[in-house]
């Protein structure tokens, strides 16, 4: 097949969107300063083994030693994104994001990724609706060095409207190229507005043009002072180091310093899953090939009851994920109605996921058989059911994924620091294989038909403008 | 979920393969421990043993990419690649992508216009019955009709979507104005007009062709040792032809004068290629030149590009400037999208900096900083067992020998502010760029 399809090569290619091992927690209670321990503690067994402590001002610390290379992932996670942000101001969570390059009272605008790269390391950071990370990569005997500047940036940013005012055109050129540029991205800001009318998941991670361009240092700098305290952040380092070496360096770094804020709670207006079937559609005289994408509101690995959340994901391994997958045998290769279908499940999410379907439909056929084609074929797998085979080899994919993202430290450091900003905790990650192995096809085919209904889903349709 | 935002595009990209990666590490740096491994058989590897985790990664690249293609059969290298894991030996498409899931294992092959290129990963607890399929799929794929159909279905959608990307339309139409009728211009994936006419035997006969034992390079990394490595050899690849027929290739010559073109697109943000010829992997001022690119544009955030055009007025969200050196071209490439009403300006200002780096050279600071990065990074393109076996691959493929890792931050040391301001002045033009537009660019004259 065409390389791109590989469903083994998601995890490798380190996207935050991957199904699967990007996991939350089932509990309820996000208690975890009762059971977090300033002595390190470790979790599970094998060289690979995590190890977390706390610091005494509520700073959380995972520690996940990969012994194979003298370097280091250097990550700090808080516990805030998009879906955080005050009503009228999206975007500021990543415009900060930005922002936090601008310097301290003693680094200058621009210089701590000069400082990082002149040391031989890359640094970097993210944000999406529910967290916003930083990282450097770097030798080891360097980690001290990043360590401190980035505990320097949790409470000494400063900014100037001279540094912040072009930033805001940086964002807003990012946000043409990256949206404005790409019908792709402009169908799935419309899929999420409808699928979440009211909760914040509707509203894009980059913001809306209008609001960005209405953003202030003022704005930038309220929202630091709410969010940026270490009782509201994860220290997540990965590589040629124990948690026996790394304490003495998290105290003195980030130990010291004291909490800005308490954290709030992380409670976003709600509203229930769609009652009825929702279409949208976006036309664009850019766009040659139609597609046909359909998101379902489903629990999150937080929110859903059970082994519901690893159901979806052996469920979305099994319809879509592969090229023995339901909809790849039966519509690329069986029928041949489409060029390409598949299904994801992110389940990693503070509050409701996402199960998608896409399909493109092939050369000689219609937007509406390869939909038509979609709907029989869940159709079919909700009368007939799964196999315990299909579940097996799902699951076969799923584990050795988890194998294989060990490689990369990198990837690691992802894993534990967006199941810690969504809910979820280190066991929780280190169970996900446990779990996986006792997902049923009962288990499957009820996670299918309670959450694989039309009434819950926006179905979002990509074409060419002028086409009918 | 949902879209996830960083603050730096990832350097990586379409332009960029083959420029990176090729940089030796520190020689403190001593953990990659490279093994040459010959088979009876006479088929070399190099290995670097890994048994912490219980997987092994295979790369292997054969010269002659899509540029092999015959100019009336475009898109067959890229196409032949999307079918090489579709079915092979007894095994059809569907039992054949069964095994490979049964056995969680990888086997997948890319096309570039250089190159043939095959991943291969497999757990340890498989190998063997992977091993098995990876050999089959090398000497004896099948190319039923069914899957030729099906996968130039998805060729066709694939080159349907391409017409809608600014960027692959602006490298495009760079290519051609850069390199006339080189092999190079024709489109990787053919058109809709050639992958039409492919047929079944098209593809044998190019698999035979491009897939033999004297013009592959192999590196494994994992959980493995050298004299299992030799068996695998032999049993995986030994039933490759000796030689393979393809013929040569002439260098490209890149066009040396200025070129503006402007291809209109209804969009908020043109997106602009800038360029001219580069330096080639084996020129004695390649090093001084891939210094000097990191200081211009290759360097993230450290740039200069990226400090006047980013940092200090606000113009895009990512610049860069890469050394392409194709077999057979060697290509300076730079990269800005920015909004149409301020293309202008940001071409004024990489002009500017351009022409300052050809006439001025580098100040000792920037050397030295460059130096710290480029030589002290080099270890993070280790950490991992793929990253390792794409390692091997480039070096081989450069033909930079296999104590190259130990010499190459040395070549970097060695590099002057005099050799930056030499290769400088002999590389960069601004006077001379070849530049196309794809957006609504204001106040830009085509020519």
């Amino acid at each position: 097949m065409l390389k791109r399809s590989s469903p083994l090569s998601k995890i490798a290619l380190g996207a935050l969107l991957s199904t699967g091992l990007l996991l939350g927690a089932c509990s309820e209670e996000e208690d975890q300063g009762t059971a977090l321990s300033t002595e390190p503690v470790l979790h599970g067994q094998g060289p690979g083994a995590p190890e977390t402590f706390e610091l005494t001002n509520g700073m959380q610390v995972v520690v996940i030693p990969d012994r194979r290379a003298p370097v280091v992932t250097h990550m700090v996670w808080y516990r805030v994104g998009a879906a955080d942000e005050p009503e009228g101001m999206s975007g500021v969570a990543h415009f900060l994001e930005h922002l936090m390059f601008k310097g301290t009272d003693t680094i200058p605008p621009g210089e701590m990724s000069k400082i990082v790269a002149r040391n031989g390391g890359q640094d970097n950071a993210f944000t999406s609706s529910d967290f916003t990370a930083y990282f450097q990569r770097v030798a080891i005997d360097r980690l001290s060095l990043v360590m401190e500047m980035e505990a320097d940036r949790m409470s000494n940013l400063v900014l100037s409207d001279a540094e912040v005012l072009p930033e805001r055109d940086v964002v807003l050129e990012e946000r043409s190229m990256r949206v404005d540029n790409n019908p792709r991205s402009l169908l799935s800001e419309k899929i999420n507005q409808a699928l979440f009318p009211v909760h914040p998941y509707g509203t894009p991670v980059i913001g809306w043009e209008r609001e960005i361009a209405a953003l202030s240092t003022e704005n930038a700098i309220a929202f630091y002072d709410r969010f940026y305290t270490p009782n509201n952040a994860i220290l997540v380092v990965a590589g040629d180091i124990s948690a026996a070496e790394l304490r003495p360096l998290a105290e003195k770094y980030y130990g010291s310093i004291e909490r800005r804020a308490e954290t709030p709670p992380r409670v976003r207006e709600t509203s229930a899953a769609p009652t009825a079937p929702l279409r949208v559609e976006h036309a664009d005289q850019r766009v040659r090939q139609a597609t046909v994408r359909r998101q379902y509101r489903v629990p999150s690995y937080r929110t859903s009851p059970g082994l519901e959340s690893e159901a979806m994901d052996v469920l979305a391994t099994l319809l879509g994920g592969s090229a023995t997958s339901r909809f790849y045998r039966n519509l690329v290769v069986g029928s041949g109605v489409a060029a390409n279908a598949g299904s994801w499940y992110s389940g990693t999410a503070l509050d409701d996921a996402t199960f998608g379907i896409y399909a493109v439909p092939a050369p000689g056929h219609t937007i509406e058989e390869v939909e038509a084609a979609l709907d029989a074929e869940i159709a079919a797998f909700l009368k007939e059911g799964v196999t315990q085979d299909e579940v097996s080899r799902a699951v076969n994919l799923l584990l050795a994924e988890a194998v294989y993202a060990r490689d990369d430290q990198q990837d690691m450091a992802r894993i534990y620091g967006v199941a810690l900003t969504t809910g979820g905790t280190v066991q929780d990650v280190l169970d996900w294989p446990d779990n996986l192995r006792k997902v049923t096809a009962d288990d499957v085919m009820d996670a299918a038909k309670k959450y694989l209904d039309l009434s819950r889903s926006v179905t979002g349709i990509l074409k060419p403008a002028g086409a009918l | 979920m949902f879209m996830h935002f960083t603050r730096q595009v990832a350097l990586a990209g379409a332009l960029t393969m083959g420029a990176l990666g090729l940089f030796g590490m520190p020689q403190a740096y001593a953990a990659t421990e490279i093994q040459e491994v010959t088979s009876p058989g006479g088929i070399t590897a190099w290995l670097v043993e890994e048994h912490a985790l219980p997987f092994i990664v295979i790369e292997a690249g054969w010269e002659g990419g899509t540029l092999q293609d015959p100019s009336d059969k475009t898109g067959l290298g890229y196409m032949m690649a999307g079918l090489m894991n579709e079915g092979a030996g007894d095994l059809d498409s569907q039992a054949f992508q069964g095994e490979l899931e049964r056995l969680a294992t990888n086997i997948s092959f890319g096309a570039s216009r250089d190159r043939l290129s095959l991943s291969f990963k497999t757990l340890t607890e498989n190998r063997d019955e992977a091993l098995e399929l990876l050999r089959l799929s090398l000497t004896d794929p099948r190319f039923d009709q069914d899957a030729i159909d099906r996968i130039r279905g998805q060729l066709k959608v694939a080159i349907i979507r391409d017409a809608e990307s600014p960027d692959k339309i602006a490298a495009d139409a760079w290519y051609a104005a850069a390199l006339a009728d080189h092999p190079y211009t024709r489109p990787s994936k053919g058109t809709l007009e050639t992958i039409a006419t492919l047929t079944r035997d098209d593809l044998l006969a190019h698999c035979t062709r491009l897939l033999a034992k004297d013009n592959v390079k192999i590196a494994v990394v994992g959980d493995i040792d050298p004299e299992s490595l030799k068996t695998l050899l032999d049993d995986v690849f030994g039933g490759l032809p000796d030689t393979s027929p393809l013929p040569d290739v002439a260098q490209a010559e890149v066009n040396p004068r200025a070129q503006l073109e402007v291809i209109q697109r209804d969009m908020p943000q043109s997106v602009v290629l800038f360029g001219h010829a580069g330096i080639a992997r084996e020129d004695d001022d390649f090093i001084p030149a891939y210094v000097m690119n990191y200081i211009l544009g290759g360097g993230g955030f450290s740039s200069r590009l990226m400090t006047e055009v980013r940092e200090k007025r606000g113009l895009a969200y990512s610049v860069a400037t890469y050394l392409y050196p194709l077999r057979h071209a060697a290509l300076f490439i730079g990269q800005v999208a920015t909004e149409n009403e301020r293309v202008s300006e940001s071409l004024d200002v990489i002009r500017g900096e351009i022409s300052r780096l050809a006439a001025e050279g580098v100040s000792a600071k920037e050397l030295a900083d460059a130096k710290t990065y480029l030589t002290g990074s080099y270890p993070l393109r280790f950490d991992t067992n793929d990253k390792i076996a794409g390692q091997l691959i480039a070096i081989q493929e450069a033909d930079l020998g296999i104590d190259y890792i130990t010499r190459r931050n040395g070549l970097i040391e060695d590099v002057s502010q005099e050799d930056i301001k030499r290769v400088a002045a002999r590389l960069l033009g601004a006077d001379n760029l070849i530049v196309t537009v794809v957006g609504q660019p204001e106040g830009l004259e085509a020519n």
